[in-house]
């Protein structure tokens, strides 16, 4: 291992293997929290922060605990518990360090436990058996990659609010379509690595 | 009779992916071909069906509050049962899903059927509910993964259809095609739905 692997993963994860655009991990809070910008950021921030945390403690989880007992075909449960675990005690320390923030987060945070982008990067660093540095900047790169991709689509969205859209592509649909040409936006980054 | 009018509710009326808009990423990521879609339908059919009559057994042992959690627990544990055995009986189908087979416990229409439906009613109505409910989003993959297999590669089940000359719009079988059919055929509903509704006034 080397940096220039750790780079390539780093670029691989924010712009070719996107968590959104390419993965389809995720979709959920995409569509769902990106009709501003300030809680597409915020929501941003917490997923980066709780994947990020979620990659280190089921690499140790896996490694140190399934792996020695060889129940390894219990890693859907025991990472699932683990993120549950970790998202409720992200939202403690939130709630008591920073309240304005917690505030700004407000039903975003618990719902993380259910964005698949979190379970879905913990089994793709253990499928690709990376080392725990190589899980870091796999889990960081993945979790800014979804920032960067919210934040982009919020942006989007707003402008769509003030447009004249056909009244059956109202909402959900126009939104969709305009993944889809982000996705092929996206798409350009293919030859990159 | 109640039991088929469940089933259909969930299948139809309540359809999981174009009316209640759940479970958005394995519909996106697994619709490559129709044969995809339906494997990803029929497994999310297992599991709902499972995990809904399961936790309408316990729903009474449950404690209100640390209800979520234990229903995590459920589903989790009947996805790698479920898992395991397509590992054993279709090696395929399970490699082509690969990732997405364990990202069913997240997948949102089993929990929300879960708090919504089985937490409230009987064992026979709950499977009933992930039964309907299971089934339509399998037709909905269906769906999509057949436009896509057809316009993407040409193919239906993996079948040539059009010969040799046919060019095949790649795009479609690309995460932008995904986006782009469910975006048009969600357009295309609600269209569908104002001239019924328009059709109604009229009368």
């Amino acid at each position: 291992m080397n940096t220039t692997s750790l780079f390539v993963i780093f670029i691989s994860g924010i712009l070719v293997n996107n968590f959104v655009m390419s993965r389809f991990l995720g979709i959920c809070p995409f569509v769902g929290v990106s009709k501003q910008v300030e809680t597409a950021i915020g929501m941003g921030m917490a997923v980066t922060f709780v994947i990020t945390l979620a990659s280190i403690l089921t690499y140790l989880v896996h490694y140190l605990l399934l792996v020695p007992l060889e129940i390894e075909y219990l890693q859907t449960i025991a990472f699932i518990l683990v993120i549950a675990a970790l998202v409720q005690f992200v939202e403690m320390v939130i709630q008591k360090s920073s309240p304005s923030l917690y505030k700004a987060l407000g039903v975003y945070l618990p719902l993380i436990t259910t964005n698949c982008a979190v379970l879905g990067v913990t089994i793709i660093n253990i499928q690709e058996s990376y080392n725990l540095i190589q899980t870091i900047v796999n889990g960081l790169s993945g979790a800014l990659g979804f920032a960067f991709a919210i934040f982009l689509f919020a942006g989007i969205r707003e402008r769509l609010e003030l447009s004249n859209i056909p009244s059956v592509f109202k909402g959900f649909p126009i939104a969709l379509i305009t993944a889809s040409l982000m996705s092929i936006a996206f798409l350009g980054f293919v030859g990159l690595v | 009779m109640k039991f088929f009018k469940i089933v259909f509710n969930g299948l139809k009326t309540e359809n999981p992916t174009f009316v209640q808009l759940l479970g958005m990423c394995p519909t996106l990521a697994v619709t490559t071909s129709a044969i995809n879609g339906v494997g990803m339908g029929l497994a999310t059919t297992a599991v709902l069906i499972g995990t809904n009559m399961v936790i309408s057994a316990l729903k009474s042992i449950i404690p209100d509050k640390i209800r979520i959690p234990a229903y995590v627990v459920v589903i989790a544990t009947i996805v790698t049962i479920v898992g395991l055995m397509m590992k054993v009986y279709v090696p395929e189908l399970d490699k082509a899903l690969g990732l997405f087979i364990p990202l069913i416990v997240v997948n949102c229409i089993i929990l929300a059927r879960a708090e919504a439906f089985a937490s409230k009613n009987s064992v026979i109505h709950s499977m009933a509910d992930g039964l309907g409910n299971g089934l339509g989003f399998a037709a909905a993959l269906f769906l999509i993964g057949s436009i896509r297999e057809i316009l993407g590669a040409g193919s239906w089940f993996g079948m040539s259809l059009f010969g040799e000359a046919y060019q095949p719009a790649l795009i479609m079988i690309l995460p932008p095609g995904a986006f782009l059919l469910l975006g048009s055929l969600m357009a295309f509903f609600n269209f569908m739905g104002s001239k019924k509704s328009a059709k109604k006034e009229a009368k």
